[in-house]
């Protein structure tokens, strides 16, 4: 049976962040045939509206506000909560983001439904799709169903492709206007940290170093060669607590989330709550001195060597291929 | 200040994990305090120390997690009570145990309320921000700082590795992320004066809650464990050779770059 499914859209500094699109296809496969839209909340943020139209929504909905400048938990759910009163629609999907993973759970109190969060694949062949999930630190996965009511999920980034972009596309775009009243956590200030050029949950290519890089300088042929395969550099816990790099390269259970399709571990010795973070990547090298390190129990591919060899020569190699 | 935690048990994740009739195996298991419960229940006791009151950790479970709850009091918590679901309940879902815990606080007149900020076996991240929601009162998630003046609540949250300083008032529902601070090892005489301190058990029934107020929404209909990787391949022979079969492999073999 088809059905009507709002897709929450999300921006970064202006720009949509891909979860977005996955959203989308994700909505498409919860849909069945039914309508997805895309849901945008903030404010001064409309430029962005057909590109989520050319990934497949095939209609948007604007909610500005002032008051919707920043995420708070009451100002997004009210907004979200006059275009559902609106729509009445049958599915919910949002990212398994900072802000889904916040704002998720307070809709579905508030809607009084069930919610299976952080789902990696749908299986959507039968009447009730079927959703997949990592727990237990990612050692074991579970299929889930929603049993009556409304389908609400969020979606790990980087899982469920996003559909093929279509620039032609044409869908209805329009707004709801609310009142935002009340809200009761006011943010004072942000510090960005998180990196400059690629969004580590987006990268495509990720170098993590651990504890062996050994210093910050030690990050530098890491960084090189991150930039020379387009990806982002990551760390692991160990290497932020000794201050080698910032908490907000952090990969893991505390840090960020990552699937890219080729991760880079350099001296990092594969703790459980790191893998939580890094296991379901498509291609994993280990690149660690200790033939005995667990992270090899997770690698595709591994080097037990020095990375200060190793990572010099990978970036002399890839730069030999590239040319030729 | 009346502070209350939420504690899950959970399997030490640590530990090797295995399937055995359609669920996670028990026997031999290990299990734990929450760890990002215990940054919450540290930082529960650091902010009695500071601001006077009493810390309740609660948790939904069964007989065995007295056993967590009784660290929690060994570490410095006040009190302790285990909402005991085992004989009421068959079948749970994020939802039953936020309105398990929600009805239990709801007439509890809490300042704060602490969870994590996600349990490291189901991983949801839902209990805490639902039961907020059911206490109609504010939350923050992913905090790494809080300060509490008055009424007046100044956090510091991790949001993907940026920072955010939110400004809000208790009564207030806060969850913990790792960075909080560094919870204590319970004292030996921690463990003999927590022998002596309440761990009251109840059940659904004192809740007024029936089997059906709490039926879940969602249903789990397979576990498994991910299909066994292949074992990795360790190169061999001089770094130069391995290096240049690695790159070798990651473009045709593997196709990643
Ligand atoms: C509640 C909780 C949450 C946590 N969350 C996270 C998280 O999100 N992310 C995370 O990463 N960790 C997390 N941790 C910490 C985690 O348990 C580990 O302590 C951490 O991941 C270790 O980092 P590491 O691998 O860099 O350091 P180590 O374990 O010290 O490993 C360093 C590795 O480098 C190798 N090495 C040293 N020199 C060289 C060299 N020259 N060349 C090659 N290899 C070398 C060593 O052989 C070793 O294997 C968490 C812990 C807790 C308790
Ligand atoms: C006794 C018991 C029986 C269960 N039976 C089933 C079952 O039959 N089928 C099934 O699928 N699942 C079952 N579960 C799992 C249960 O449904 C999930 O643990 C629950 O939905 C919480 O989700 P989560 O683990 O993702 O926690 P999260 O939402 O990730 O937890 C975040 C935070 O919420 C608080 N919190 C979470 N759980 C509790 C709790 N129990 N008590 C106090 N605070 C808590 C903690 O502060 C925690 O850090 C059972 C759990 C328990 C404790």
């Amino acid at each position: 049976m088809s059905k009507k499914v709002l897709v929450l859209a999300e921006t970064r500094e202006g720009s949509l962040r891909n979860v977005s699109f996955e959203a989308i296809a994700a909505g498409k496969m919860i849909a069945d045939g039914g309508e997805v839209i895309s849901v945008l909340i903030g404010n001064g943020i409309t430029d962005v509206v057909n590109e989520l139209v050319a990934y497949g929504a095939d209609r948007v909905i604007t909610v500005e506000d002032a008051k919707l400048e920043q995420y708070s938990s009451d100002g997004f759910s009210q907004a979200l909560l006059a275009v559902i009163e609106q729509e009445n629609p049958e599915g919910i999907v949002m990212g398994h983001t900072s802000l889904g993973k916040d704002l998720s759970p307070k809709l579905a109190s508030r809607l009084n439904s069930g919610l299976v969060s952080d789902v990696t694949a749908i299986e959507a062949d039968g009447d009730s799709p079927k959703f997949i999930r990592p727990i237990y630190s990612g050692k074991a996965f579970e299929k889930k169903v929603i049993k009556d009511g409304l389908t609400f999920i969020t979606i790990r980034p980087n899982n469920i492709p996003a559909l093929e972009k279509e620039d032609g596309r044409s869908g209805d775009v329009s707004s709801v206007s609310v009142d935002i009243t009340d809200l009761r956590t006011i943010i004072k200030e942000v510090v960005r940290k998180a990196t400059d050029g690629v969004d580590l949950s987006e990268a495509k290519v990720i170098v993590a170093g651990g504890r062996g890089v050994k210093s910050e300088d030690g990050f530098k042929p890491l960084k090189e060669l991150a930039d020379l395969l387009g990806g982002a550099v990551g760390a692991s816990r160990g290497a932020c607590d000794a201050d080698y790099c910032d908490y907000s390269l952090q990969i893991g259970q505390t840090g960020k989330v990552v699937t890219p399709d080729l991760y880079i571990a350099c001296g990092i010795s594969g703790a459980i709550q790191h893998m939580a973070g890094m296991s379901n990547s498509k291609v994993i090298v280990a690149i660690n001195k200790d033939p005995e390190a667990n992270i090899f129990k997770v690698a595709d591919y591994g080097i037990v060597g020095d990375l200060f060899d190793v990572v010099p020569l990978l970036i002399e190699e890839f730069k030999k291929v590239k040319v030729s | 200040m009346n502070i209350y935690v939420l504690m899950k048990r959970t399997f030490d994740t640590e530990e090797k994990i295995s399937v055995s009739g359609g669920k996670i195996a028990e026997d031999g298991a290990e299990f734990i305090i929450n760890p990002y419960d215990e940054y919450a229940i540290e930082e529960a006791i650091q902010l009695k120390d500071a601001h006077g009151g009493e810390v309740t950790v609660v948790s939904v479970g069964d007989e065995e997690t007295e056993k967590q709850l009784r660290t929690a009091l060994a570490m410095g918590a006040d009190k302790a009570v285990l909402i005991n679901i085992e004989d009421d309940v068959d079948m749970t879902d994020e939802f039953s145990i936020a309105k398990i815990l929600s009805e239990y606080l709801k007439d509890k007149d809490a300042d704060l309320i602490i969870g994590g900020n996600v349990a490291i076996d189901g991983g949801s991240g839902q209990v805490a921000p639902r039961v907020a929601d059911y206490l109609n009162i504010p939350y923050v998630t992913t905090i790494t700082s809080i300060k509490i003046d008055g009424e007046k609540v100044e956090i510091v949250r991790d949001v993907e590795g940026d920072s955010e300083t939110i400004e809000t008032s208790l009564p207030l529902l806060v969850t913990a992320q790792q960075g909080l601070n560094d919870p204590r090892y319970p004292s030996l005489p921690g463990i003999m004066k927590a022998k002596k301190k309440p761990l009251d058990e109840i059940e659904l029934d004192d809740l007024n809650l029936e089997e059906d107020d709490v039926e879940p929404k969602t249903e789990t209909v397979e576990i498994y464990l991910p299909p066994a990787k292949e074992a990795g391949r360790i190169l061999e022979g001089e770094v130069d050779d391995q290096v240049k079969e690695l790159v070798q492999l990651l473009r045709t073999e593997a196709k990643v770059v």
